[in-house]
């Protein structure tokens, strides 16, 4: 019995107003507890493959399991709840404090009040914000990187089995970045949940992923371990990325020398 | 002055009274229509625009000829003065409450429709408390213009310091007109203290909203 998570099955979309697919005939199975990063350039349609997950988006055919359920016959509603969803612009609600942005899907699951505070004070922990520091913190009043944590421990408060992460470090500093891509490991080593993270930058999702979807112009390029992409890149789009990947690190050295 | 004011302070009050009524009762009625209105625009974004304009146009319209026209369909009297208000306050409501409400980072909305929340906890654990603010400013603007457009309608027998006024002006009595004038302005400053005091309170000084 394999613990397929999310499976993929022949999924396309194309948006009513564009010609030609955002996502085009994509048949995958992601399994528990993989950290899977979504590589692509904009317009790759490694967002809407992340987003039809939790049905922000709707395949226009195709399906998509979670845990063996068609979502297409779930309640969008409960389904969202049941995953973590991070964006790139956070997202937290300004008019609300850190602890209570965390409490929001537990609120809305009805958690009893005390279940919910000792949740909100285990994530800042688990985050790296000390409760009594940020509990009372409003958005406004945080770093990006600081920001970025609580819309992560935002995501995690239900424990969802699944995590969505669009482009979560996009608008973060280089030095915050890396030191947050680290602890998102961490996370993730700790946590045991299936994780798709999408990316635009090869560097975070070589880092990040113990697989790697590589997508150009709706299709899927190669989905492999970053070991073996780096040591045979698929034809094409693959090779000049992982070419040009390679050219900017000469060009580190030579600056050294 | 203050003499005439003293030997009249029952008509003074009096007037001052049915001002303040005729003003409560406009504005608990616009808040009613553009509210329904807001929520209506927000969930079918087609008539949004129409309905601003709409309103924009009849808020071009000078008040004492909106005062008159509706004369012949609802009569004299504070029925069709309430009634002119509560469109003239429209067009300054459903702006404000449409910009709180529409006017917000949409990755917030996103990150709402994402976690799980529905249509109806979106509106009142998001949109609402976010355009909090808009909506006050909103409600103060329409209190301090209604005090003044109040004023006209004593011209359809609608009472209030309008009496005051047009009174004074028909006879040239100068401590009419001052206390007339001294009054509604008055009246309008403490609505717009009060209401900047309301806004002041409900925004959470670190919220930044």
């Amino acid at each position: 019995m394999s613990n397929t998570v999310i499976t993929f099955n022949e999924v396309s979309k194309k948006y009513d107003h564009t010609d030609g697919y955002a996502v085009k005939h994509i048949s995958l199975k992601i399994e528990q507890g993989e950290f899977i990063t979504i590589l692509g350039s904009s317009g790759s349609g490694k967002t809407t493959m992340l987003k039809m997950v939790n049905r922000l988006q709707e395949p226009s055919s195709g399906t998509i399991a979670l845990s063996g359920e068609n979502i297409a016959a779930m309640n969008p509603v409960e389904l969202r709840r049941k995953i973590g969803y991070v964006i790139q612009q956070t997202g937290l609600f300004p008019h609300l404090t850190i602890a209570q942005n965390i409490a929001v899907v537990p609120k809305l699951l009805k958690w009893p009040r005390e279940r919910i505070q000792t949740r909100v004070d285990e994530l800042l922990e688990l985050v790296g914000l000390p409760p009594k520091d940020y509990r009372n913190r409003y958005p406004a009043q945080l770093s990006g990187g600081q920001q970025q944590r609580s819309g992560l421990a935002r995501a995690l408060a239900a424990d969802p089995e699944v995590m969505l992460l669009d482009e979560p470090f996009g608008a973060i500093d280089a030095i915050n970045r890396t030191y947050l891509q680290d602890e998102l490991l961490r996370l993730h080593r700790g946590l045991g949940k299936t994780f798709l993270l999408v990316t635009h930058d090869i560097n975070e999702a070589f880092k990040l992923g113990t697989r790697v979807i590589i997508m150009d112009k709706g299709e899927v390029c190669q989905f492999d371990t970053p070991e073996r992409i780096a040591k045979h890149p698929a034809e094409g789009f693959v090779a000049s990325l992982i070419a040009s990947s390679r050219q900017q690190e000469r060009f580190w050295e030579e600056l050294y020398d | 002055m203050i003499d005439y004011a003293l030997s009249h302070a029952d008509k003074l009050g009096e007037a001052l009274w049915e001002h303040v009524l005729m003003v409560a009762l406009t504005l608990l009625f616009s808040v009613m229509v553009a509210s329904l209105l807001s929520l209506l625009a927000v969930y079918v974004p087609a008539i949004s625009k129409p309905l601003v304009y709409v309103f924009s146009v009849l808020y071009a319209v000078p008040s004492l000829a909106l005062f008159v026209l509706l004369i012949p369909l609802t009569g004299l009297g504070q029925k069709t003065a309430i009634l002119v208000l509560i469109f003239y306050n429209q067009y300054i409501l459903l702006r404000n409450f449409l910009t709180g409400l529409k006017d917000l980072d949409l990755s917030i909305i996103e990150a709402a429709v994402g976690m799980g929340m529905n249509r109806l906890q979106i509106l009142f654990q998001v949109r609402l408390p976010l355009a909090r603010r808009s909506i006050f400013t909103g409600i103060r603007l329409a209190s301090v213009s209604t005090v003044g457009i109040a004023t006209i309608a004593a011209f359809i027998n609608a009472g209030g310091l309008g009496d005051i006024l047009f009174d004074g002006l028909r006879t040239l009595n100068m401590n009419k007109i001052i206390w007339g004038s001294i009054l509604s302005a008055g009246l309008a400053l403490l609505v717009n203290a009060l209401f900047l005091y309301i806004e002041k309170r409900l925004t959470p000084p670190a919220a930044n909203l």
